[in-house]
C-alpha cells in the first residue's frame, strides 16, 4: 500500500487567535479605543438606566419595609349629597378598641390659615393646611421630628404648632431657634418642632399641625377629625380594613375612606418612569453608532493590513484563519467597549445610588445584557471587514501599493 | 472540512516513496498565466522547469519579465492558466484552496522584499509566526524560533522589536521566519532589493550558508550580479526561459 499524506489546515488554537486578534488594537491603541467608545457610550447608558431603575426601586421597597405596611387611613368621605362627610368626634375612640389594632392617631382640618407674618395677603396660603393633630401621630405615621420637638400634653393646649418638612421650607424656616414664631388664625403661634418627610403620608408634609384643645380654644375647631391613622398587627391588616369603616361612623359607614399608603408606595416602585424608555432608546442609538464605527475601523484596517494578510497566507493561512482572525478583532474590540461600559455604567449607578441611600443593585440583565449586546454587534459589524479580507486573493494582497 | 478519499484530495507521499529517484521539489510543466484584463497580460507564456532537492537557484529578468508571477506560482499563492505545477510531487490543480494553505504552511517559505515583519511583536515572534498555521504548539514554535535565530546569527536581537533593527537584520529576521518550519522549498523575492550593496551580499551569503546546510531555495532578482553568484541561473524574458545555466557548485567559469 503506497503511503498516503493528507494536507489539512492547522487549527489556531484560543490563545493564537487571541493574541492575533490583538495584534491590530496593540498597534493602534487610541484608534481602537475611539471606535470602541461608541459602544461603551452606549453599553453604560443602558446599564446606568436599568441599574438606577433597579436601585431607586430596591430603595423604595427597602423604604415600605421600614415604614411598614400595616398603616391604615381613615378619611372623611363624601356625603351623598356631594357635600364633605364629618367622622364622628368618637371615631378615633371606636377604632382603638378594635382588637388587632395597636396604635390610633387622627388629625383634623381647620380652616385656620397660615403665614410668615401678619403683613403676608391673606391669599398667599402657600398652598398649607393648618390641622389638630393627637399626640400619637408621630409614632403612627412613622416619622419623627428633625428640629425642635412635637406637641406634648402641655403644649397641645397652647399657641404653639409643628411644621411639616414641606410646610417649614414653604414658610422658610428650616431651624427652630426660641420665640419662632408663626401668623397662624389671627394670632402668633410659637414653632416647637419640624417634622421630617412622612413617605407614606404626604398630606402631613403640608400641614402645620397644633393640639386638638388649642384648635378648639383659638382656632374655633368643632373637634372632628378629618383623618384617622391606624397601624395594626401586620397579619390582621384585610380583617381590620374590611370593619373600619363601620366602625368609624356606624350610622354611615359609607361616607369614610380607608386606604392602605403602602399600596400605592408599591404601585410606585412597579411603575416604570417613561424617562427610561427614552433613556434605553438613546443607549440603543449610541450602540448602532459605535456598532458603525467598528464596522468603519474594521474595513479601514483591512484595507490597510494587505500585505499583513499576504503574509498570513503565505505563512499558510487558509480564508477561514483570516476570517476568523478579523472577526475575533471586532468582537475584541466591540467587547473591550462592552465592558468600559459596564464598569461607567455600574459605576453611575452606584454613585447616584448613594447619594439618595438606596441599595446598589445593577440587574443581572443590565450587566450581562450590554456585555452580550455589545458581543453581537461586534459580530456583526465585523462580519462583513472580516469577509472582505478573507476574500482577498494572496497574490492580489501581497502586491505592493 | 472532512478529507474524502478522492483521488484529488490523498496523494502518494514522494517523501516516503522508497524508491530513490524523488520527484523534484517544485516542477512546472508548460505552465501559462493570463490575467484576465484589458487588454489581456500573457505574465507566463509556457514555462516548464524543475528544481530538485538541494538546488539554489537564481530566476533573473528584467521588471515586467514574469518573474514575480512565477514564483506565486511556485508559491501556490496563484494557479496556472494552464500546464501543471507539482510541489514535492503533488499536483496543485487537484488540491483544495485550504489543502494548498497546508502545503504553504509546511512545505514552502517566503522571504519577500519588503521584510513584512509584525512591528508589535519582538524578533523571536515574528520568527515563530513562521509555524502559526502548522499546527505547532506555542512552545514548540518558540523554540525552533530560538534554534532558526541562531541559524541566522541574531539569537542576541530575539527580544528586540524589529524596528530597532537595520534592514539586513530585519531581512535576516524574515528569512529565519521562512526556515522555521524546514520547508523543502525557500522562495526568496528580490531578498536584497531594499538593503545597500554590502548587506545584500551578506544576505546572500547567507543564503549560501543555508544551502550548504541542505536547503532548496529559488532567489528572485533582477541583479545580474546576484544571479552570477548562484550555482544555476533562469533568465526569463517577456513570460518566457530564455536561459538555463548550470554552473558547477564549486568555482566559477
Amino acid at each position: 500500500m503506497t503511503l498516503a499524506i493528507t494536507l489539512a489546515p492547522g487549527r489556531l488554537r484560543p490563545g493564537d487567535l487571541a493574541r492575533v486578534a490583538s495584534a491590530g488594537l496593540r498597534t493602534r491603541r487610541l484608534r481602537a479605543a475611539l471606535s470602541s467608545l461608541g459602544i461603551a457610550i452606549g453599553v453604560a447608558a443602558v446599564v446606568a438606566v436599568l441599574g438606577l431603575s433597579a436601585s431607586s426601586q430596591a430603595g423604595l421597597l427597602a423604604e415600605i419595609d421600614r415604614l411598614g405596611t400595616n398603616l391604615l387611613t381613615v378619611t372623611n368621605g363624601q356625603s351623598f349629597f356631594g357635600q364633605t362627610a364629618e367622622l364622628p368626634t368618637a371615631a378615633p375612640g371606636m377604632i382603638s378598641r378594635i382588637g388587632p389594632v395597636t396604635r390610633v392617631a387622627a388629625t383634623g382640618a381647620t380652616s385656620a390659615s397660615v403665614y410668615r407674618s401678619p403683613l403676608i395677603p391673606s391669599v398667599q396660603t402657600g398652598g398649607l393646611s393648618v390641622d389638630a393633630a393627637s399626640l400619637e401621630l408621630l409614632a403612627a405615621v412613622g416619622t419623627t421630628v428633625a428640629e425642635g420637638r412635637f406637641l406634648n400634653a402641655a403644649t397641645q393646649r397652647e399657641a404653639v404648632c409643628v411644621l411639616g418638612a414641606v410646610a417649614a421650607q414653604t414658610l422658610g424656616i428650616d431651624r427652630i431657634v426660641p420665640g419662632e414664631r408663626v401668623w397662624l388664625g389671627n394670632q402668633w403661634f410659637y414653632v416647637a418642632g419640624i417634622l421630617r418627610s412622612a413617605v407614606l403620608t404626604p398630606e402631613i408634609d403640608t400641614e402645620v399641625l397644633v393640639g386638638f384643645p388649642a384648635a378648639a380654644t383659638y382656632l374655633g375647631f368643632d373637634g372632628h377629625p378629618s383623618t384617622v391613622y391606624v397601624r395594626t398587627r401586620t397579619d390582621e391588616v384585610t380583617a381590620v380594613d374590611g370593619v373600619l369603616a363601620a366602625t368609624a361612623n356606624p350610622e354611615a359607614p359609607n361616607q369614610v375612606d380607608v386606604s392602605q399608603p403602602s399600596s400605592a408606595l408599591s404601585a410606585r416602585a412597579e411603575a416604570q418612569s417613561a424617562l427610561n424608555g427614552l433613556f434605553l432608546g438613546l443607549g440603543a442609538v449610541a450602540l448602532l453608532v459605535g456598532a458603525v464605527g467598528v464596522a468603519n475601523i474594521m474595513v479601514i484596517s483591512v484595507l490597510e493590513r494587505r500585505s499583513e494578510i499576504g503574509l498570513r497566507r503565505a505563512l499558510g493561512a487558509t480564508r477561514g484563519h483570516i476570517r476568523i482572525q478579523f472577526l475575533a478583532e471586532a468582537v475584541l474590540l466591540a467587547g473591550i467597549g462592552g465592558v468600559v461600559g459596564i464598569a461607567a455604567g455600574a459605576l453611575a449607578t452606584a454613585v447616584y445610588a448613594t447619594t439618595k441611600h438606596w441599595a446598589v443593585v445593577v440587574p443581572p440583565l443590565a450587566w450581562g445584557g450590554g456585555f452580550a449586546a455589545a458581543l453581537v454587534i461586534g459580530a456583526v459589524s465585523g462580519l462583513l471587514p472580516a469577509l472582505r479580507a478573507a476574500r482577498l486573493s494572496p497574490t492580489d494582497a501581497l502586491r505592493t501599493v | 472540512m472532512t478529507v474524502e478519499p478522492a483521488p484529488g484530495l490523498v496523494q502518494p507521499d514522494p517523501a516516503g516513496a522508497p524508491t530513490g529517484a524523488r520527484p523534484p521539489v517544485v516542477e512546472l510543466v508548460d505552465v501559462v498565466k493570463t490575467y484576465a484584463s484589458e487588454p489581456a497580460v500573457h505574465a507566463l507564456r509556457g514555462v516548464s522547469l524543475a528544481v530538485a532537492e538541494g538546488e539554489l537557484v537564481a530566476i533573473l529578468g528584467p521588471s515586467g519579465s514574469g518573474k514575480t508571477t512565477l514564483l506565486h506560482v511556485m508559491g501556490t499563492l496563484d494557479r496556472p492558466s494552464t500546464g501543471a505545477v507539482r510541489i514535492t510531487g503533488l499536483d496543485v490543480a487537484r488540491l483544495s484552496d485550504r489543502e494548498l494553505a497546508a502545503l504553504r504552511a509546511t512545505r514552502i517559505g517566503f522571504v519577500f522584499q519588503q521584510f513584512f515583519l509584525a512591528e508589535h511583536a519582538s524578533v523571536l515572534e515574528n520568527v515563530a509566526d513562521g509555524l502559526l498555521y502548522a499546527g505547532v504548539a506555542v512552545r514548540e514554535r518558540r523554540d525552533r524560533a530560538a534554534e532558526a535565530l541562531q541559524a541566522v546569527g541574531l539569537s542576541h536581537r530575539a527580544g528586540f522589536r524589529p524596528t530597532h533593527l537595520s534592514g539586513g537584520e530585519r531581512q535576516r529576521v524574515a528569512i529565519a521566519r521562512a526556515l522555521v518550519g524546514q520547508p523543502q522549498l525557500v522562495l526568496a523575492d528580490e531578498p536584497t532589493g531594499n538593503l545597500d550593496r554590502a548587506t545584500g551580499l551578506a544576505i546572500l551569503e547567507l543564503l549560501e550558508t543555508l544551502h550548504g546546510e541542505g536547503a532548496t531555495i529559488v532567489v528572485i532578482t533582477h541583479e545580474g550580479a546576484i544571479a552570477d553568484r548562484l550555482p544555476r541561473q533562469i533568465e526569463m524574458v517577456d513570460g518566457q526561459i530564455v536561459a538555463d545555466i548550470r554552473r558547477h557548485a564549486a568555482g566559477r567559469r
